[in-house]
């Protein structure tokens, strides 16, 4: 029977984690992400997992990498300056083709900003952080219950494309408490990264299949040796200049994503079929949003909202036709901006696009958003 | 030319290295190879990490499970594999700068936690890759490329830091005692904590060059010439220590390592034990 249980969000994202098959947790507290820390460090050894609090931000994503280079399912979480800091290494991971999970609870910023305050202010930081070209796949959950249940979707993501997948939540998401139901352990899919059966002998560490662009992936210690670098390999795992070997690697990079976007996107759609006004929004923003959007249809305005639930990659076919029904798009964030520019290039001109920012450290009201709403239709 | 066992652990499909001709590293990569031939290593068991720069290209020529990791970072990497599968042998080869510069936090923690990793310090005492840069272990005067009128910062004595910071053995050699620098790995990887292995070696191409010592004989020479054993160090003045290199086992003495007390720790938290 499902368990129904009273969570954090964080704590969720720290359960949802073990239930996804994670047996491998290091990294640095930060405020506000400390409390998925804090969960495994009690959680994991009791299921024979490691929980390893690092020097540093740089060594606790370092760490993962390592686990899961030695075949565990590894995940690292952090804010919004910690997120900073990883980034190099996260970049090694999308180059290695490791699989790993990253959380990023956001707060405010640039810099140590507002440790304690909401933001989303991370989100062209998870797509584009890292130098380099390479697909990002980010989840922005909006509830305790998404917490759980993405945190899992990340790690089978991330096993299947064997990269590392973003947990984008926002300090609201992270630290409200609220129900959740459990599910039973079974009742959803964990996918595991696929194995070689090549003979060790035989075994081309980077060898695409043909039927997914992703490499089977060997683990330090079960038989196979092979090297894992960040230099720009070929696919033996060595460093290559040969101009070809470089393009085929990097385009496999983004082309192992983007082939299966259709399987990777997710989104909710409200008040859809005859909405003249539409909202666009994510994570917490989406919550005052919907109340806002309610509170306009009893006012009989044709409102709907379009959630993004994968922020990367960003739901853009599925909101263009969305979108050239409607009369307006507008988009609450806590942001100046970030995904505007991706709900614009999305729109494509259909509608006129109106950004609603907000950056004060405090929450959405639906009142805020209710007047953008009545301001336009 | 190496003995067949090493020869079975080199990577020889990738073999000329990059290394310059008369570098030191491949004098140490032979030396560690021999320790893990004699030790009778697994491959398949054996992980050789490192970070980035000449030293750290090393992991490439053995053929054994190898990774490459990001400028400093080696030992965290090391970490994470040596807590996710404690079975593994994990040595980590780092240069100066990888250990002393941008990695001296991580190499501090390494050394306080006695994790059982054998990290091998490549020690040149000068950025070789990025062209003749000023290291951490750059001796005062002298010359880098960010050094022209002479180094001013007093550098690192790597192994009286790890010693401090709590590392379980700790040994020091050149490249001058090739049968040290393998004894001393040999003795690293078969201690259970965190052992460093710090090996004086030479680029002749970025500091010798500018410091007097362009052919890699004179730096050899100059090795055998400053090296003092521990015992004779003991009895020598501070004064009469300038300019020496510290040579033999600087510590050895037992700490309880870390994976086996997160063990420990995993079978407390499943009540296993009270």
């Amino acid at each position: 029977m499902a368990e129904v249980a009273f969570w954090q969000g964080n704590k969720a994202i720290a359960m949802g984690a073990i239930a996804g098959g994670c047996t491998f947790f290091s990294g640095y507290p930060i405020t506000p992400s400390s409390e998925i820390a804090e969960t495994l460090a009690e959680e994991l050894p009791k299921i024979g997992g490691r929980f390893i609090q690092m020097e540093d931000e740089i060594g606790g994503i370092a760490a993962a990498i390592g686990a899961s280079i030695a075949g565990r399912k590894a995940m690292t979480a952090t804010s919004g300056p910690g997120f900073s800091l990883k980034q190099e290494n996260l970049g090694l991971a999308y180059m290695a083709e490791i699989p790993l999970v990253v959380v990023d609870i956001m707060r405010g910023g640039p810099s140590t900003g507002l440790p304690t305050r909401v933001s989303q202010q991370d989100v062209m930081q998870a797509r584009w952080g890292t130098h380099g070209d390479h697909a990002t796949i980010a989840y922005a959950p909006s509830s305790v219950q998404e917490c759980f249940e993405l945190t899992i979707a990340a790690f089978n993501a991330s096993e299947r494309f064997r990269q590392p997948v973003i947990i984008l939540g926002d300090e609201v998401v992270g630290h409200m408490r609220e129900k959740i139901v459990i599910p039973d352990a079974g009742s959803y899919q964990v996918v595991n990264r696929k194995r070689p059966t090549a003979d060790p002998e035989d075994f081309v560490p980077y060898k695409p299949d043909p039927s997914d662009d992703v490499p089977p992936m060997a683990s330090f210690g079960d038989g196979y040796r092979w090297h894992v670098t960040g230099l720009t390999h070929d696919e033996w795992g060595f460093p290559t200049d040969e101009p070809s070997e470089i393009e085929t690697k990097i385009k496999r990079l983004v082309q192992k994503v983007n082939r299966f976007r259709k399987d990777i996107v997710r989104y909710e759609v409200f008040y859809g079929e005859d909405a003249k006004v539409l909202i666009v929004s994510y994570g917490s923003v989406a919550r005052s949003s919907l109340r806002a959007v309610r509170e306009a249809r009893q006012k009989g305005l044709k409102v709907g909202h379009f959630r993004p639930i994968t922020l990367w990659p960003f739901p853009d076919e599925e909101l263009k036709e969305l979108a050239s029904q409607v009369d307006v798009v507008i988009v609450p964030e806590l942001n100046c901006g970030q995904m505007l520019l991706e709900v614009e290039r999305a729109v494509n001109g259909k509608a006129p696009v109106v950004g609603k920012s907000l950056v004060n450290g405090e929450l959405f009201q639906p009142s805020d958003i209710l007047s953008a709403i009545e301001e336009v239709a | 030319m190496p003995s067949k066992e090493v020869l079975d652990w080199l990577r020889v499909d990738f073999f000329p290295h990059i290394w310059c001709p008369g570098c030191g590293h491949g004098i140490i990569m032979h030396a560690l190879l021999r320790a893990l031939a004699s030790l009778g290593c697994e491959k398949e068991r054996t992980v050789i990490a490192s970070g980035i720069g000449c030293s750290s290209r090393m992991p490439g020529y053995i053929d054994a499970c190898t990774v490459h990791t990001t400028h400093g970072r080696s030992l965290v990497f090391a970490t994470g594999i040596k807590l996710a599968n404690p079975e593994l042998t994990v040595v980590n080869v780092m240069g100066d700068g990888d250990c002393a510069a941008i990695g001296g936090n991580h190499f501090i923690h390494a050394c306080r936690r006695n994790i059982d990793i054998t990290a091998v310090v490549l020690n040149n005492s000068i950025y070789g890759m990025t062209g003749g840069q000023v290291s951490p272990t750059t001796p005062i005067g002298a010359y880098a490329t960010t050094a022209p009128y002479g180094a001013i910062d007093p550098p690192f004595d790597l192994c009286n830091l790890a010693a401090a910071a709590g590392a379980t053995y700790v040994a020091r050699a050149t490249v001058a005692q090739p049968q040290l620098v393998e004894q001393y790995i040999k003795k690293g990887i078969q201690n259970k904590g965190f052992s460093v292995v710090e090996v004086m070696t030479h680029c002749h191409t970025q500091f010798g060059r500018r410091n007097k010592l362009p052919r890699p004989i004179d730096n050899i020479n100059r090795f055998k010439q400053v090296s003092v054993t521990k015992t004779k160090a003991d009895a020598m003045k501070p004064e009469e220590l300038e300019g020496k290199i510290v040579i033999g086992e600087l510590m050895d003495r037992k700490r309880p390592e870390y994976v086996e007390q997160y063990l420990r720790l995993i079978e407390r938290a499943r009540g296993q034990v009270a």
